[in-house]
């Protein structure tokens, strides 16, 4: 066969491919838009669920998720900022630093449902806080802390190293150049870590199963030691548990969902593609 | 005064003492979380390891409320999902990293790179949604079984959650090529396919292999997405036919049990003895592949 042709014929293939990966993207998002926008309203947004679920608004379920997702935030990004700063800053190419680092990696590809298993072990159970808000923000904010951490530790590395060795020569101690100057330059990038922790956090179900979400509980959290609704875990419950529940209900709370957690995304593509340009170095 | 003076740069220092032994501690906190994981499931799974003898723990029957706990079909049936959806998403994947890295023009590239990372943040709960309510009745219909709640519609979408991080990792890959490689090719006056083809292909085979295992691990971990789509029938996927029939996995048994069993139950300490078998099979998988990650962070990023 004629290569040239043959390149085509290759070249069309992996097109193809790439489409075949693409599209159904487009397909799940415009679906999920179609059937979920005419649930959207006022009052769905704004108010309790009730007869059963089938009928109401899911305000439970995104206040939980926003609380959630904060409690999350507490808790990781003072360990994930400050585990970054140590690998970035201080640690030295040792043996100890590869176990952090495979530690690190090992975090990142643990099931989420065995960080639901932990969870419940530890925060649920062993130090007993209930199923609670509490319990739910820490396992998350564990979890969290790999994809905070890779990203931010990115952030500082890009910083020039010039910058540390002017500050030194100015008699600024480790901590000033970091403080002073490291971090507000890698900022942008630490922002947009923590909002990629924070979104795929916000979509998790399986880590809250056991640790935070209540099947149906129309009434607001109180306190950090309340149990919560989420919309993950409402998205799952409406969608298999429940049974004759009104498509439309099924669809909105999907897309309520999706439309925070992708426009989480956008917000930290924005931030990070803005910072590039506007970076002098 | 002589003393006023000497102590101010001191008391700087004691702060920066502390500030740096307290960012020291939270470096060395993610090898805790880690052990602290690993300790809190053998705390609560390893009774049923002793509390159950070996002939239930690997036999082919789960039923808790009769007292078998047999883990053989969960097992299996993470396995064929798994192995399923890495071959489907493989071809795929790498496809669409030559794609990403050799061909496609920058404005095409421009828009692939962010539906990829869309995909990658679409939450678990929704594509198992999407599964169940479009994906599933599609396969019922088009191949004419009895329920569209199959290994094989379960490995559909476990190979699109894949497919992000396989994609990147294999871009990456490529990315290691040396260009003088592809230089030589072309100047021997090899096609720009061939060059792929026979020389940069083969050159990054084992950043490939890395994504292979990564996509691995993110497809024997996942749960929602499972657990709404595969039907949760705890049976033995033997036969090819199986491919179209339900079945449940690791992660889905957990999820759907834990909620019901009461603590310190027999069934209590057998779902986390499963969540220790899934911990110690993504630690090997993540052991593997640690090598791809190395060398991804020293260019940057996960994403």
């Amino acid at each position: 066969m004629n290569r040239h042709l043959a390149q085509e014929i290759a070249f069309a293939v992996l097109t193809l491919m790439a489409m075949m990966v693409v599209i159904p993207v487009f397909w799940v998002i415009w679906i999920i838009v179609a059937k979920g926008s005419s649930a959207i309203s006022w009052t769905f947004l704004t108010q309790m669920p009730h007869d059963g679920m089938t009928a109401g608004g899911i305000l439970p379920a995104i206040l939980g998720t926003f609380l959630l997702t904060a409690g999350t935030a507490l808790v990781a990004i003072p360990i994930g900022i400050g585990g970054t700063i140590y690998l970035a800053e201080y640690a030295r190419d040792t043996w100890l630093t590869r176990c952090i680092r495979l530690a690190i990696v090992n975090l990142a590809g643990i099931p989420s449902i065995v960080y639901g298993l932990f969870g419940l072990g530890l925060f649920v159970l062993f130090m007993k806080m209930g199923t609670s808000i509490m319990a739910g923000a820490l396992t998350l904010g564990i979890m969290t802390l790999p994809v905070v951490i890779s990203t931010a530790e990115e952030a500082l590395r890009a910083v020039p190293t010039e910058f540390r060795t002017v500050n030194a020569s100015l008699g600024g101690t480790r901590w000033q150049g970091i403080r002073m100057i490291v971090l507000p330059q890698a900022l942008p990038g630490i922002i947009t870590g923590v909002i990629l922790g924070l979104l795929r956090a916000a979509g998790e179900t399986a880590p809250i199963l056991f640790t935070v979400a209540a099947f149906f509980l129309p009434v607001l959290p109180r306190s950090p030691f309340d149990q919560t609704m989420a919309l993950p875990y409402h998205l799952y419950v409406i969608s298999t548990q429940v049974p004759g529940m009104p498509e439309e209900i099924q669809y909105g709370t999907a897309l309520v969902l999706l439309g925070i957690v992708l426009s989480m995304n956008v917000f930290a593509s924005v931030i990070r593609s803005y910072y590039r340009r506007k970076r002098q170095w | 005064m002589l003393n006023n003076k000497s102590s101010a740069p001191k008391s700087i220092s004691s702060f920066e003492f502390a500030i740096e032994a307290i960012i020291r501690v939270l470096g060395f906190s993610t090898i805790g979380f880690v052990l602290l994981i690993f300790l809190f499931l053998l705390k609560e799974g390893v009774p049923f390891f002793y509390k159950t003898d070996l002939i239930n723990i690997f036999g082919t029957r789960w039923y808790p409320t009769f007292d078998l706990f047999g883990t053989l079909p969960l097992i299996l049936g993470s396995v064929a999902i798994t192995v399923v959806a890495v071959i489907m998403a493989l071809p795929m994947g790498v496809a669409t990293a030559v794609f990403i890295r050799e061909i496609a023009p920058g404005w095409v590239r421009e828009i692939l790179k962010p539906m990829i990372e869309t995909l990658a943040g679409i939450p678990s709960v929704v594509i198992g949604f999407f599964g169940m309510t479009v994906i599933a009745p599609m396969v019922r219909e088009t191949l004419g079984v009895a329920t569209g709640l199959t290994i094989f519609t379960g490995a559909v979408t476990l190979a699109y959650m894949a497919l992000p991080t396989m994609i990147s990792v294999a871009e990456d890959a490529l990315d290691t090529v040396p260009k003088n490689y592809r230089d030589a090719a072309l100047a021997m006056g090899a096609t720009k396919w061939q060059t792929i083809r026979h020389v940069v292909l083969p050159a990054a085979r084992s950043g490939i292999s890395m994504a292979v295992m990564l996509g691995m691990g993110r497809a024997i971990g996942e749960t929602m997405t499972v657990m709404m789509v595969t039907g949760n029938a705890a049976r033995m996927p033997l036969g090819l036919d199986a491919l179209f029939k339900p079945i449940r996995t690791m992660t889905a048994t957990i999820a759907a049990e834990m909620g019901e069993v009461a603590g310190g139950s027999i069934h209590y300490h057998a779902l986390f003895g499963i969540g220790i078998v899934l911990f110690v099979l993504t630690f090997f998988i993540n052991l593997a592949a640690a090598r791809a990650i190395f060398q991804k962070r020293r260019k940057g990023g996960l994403r």
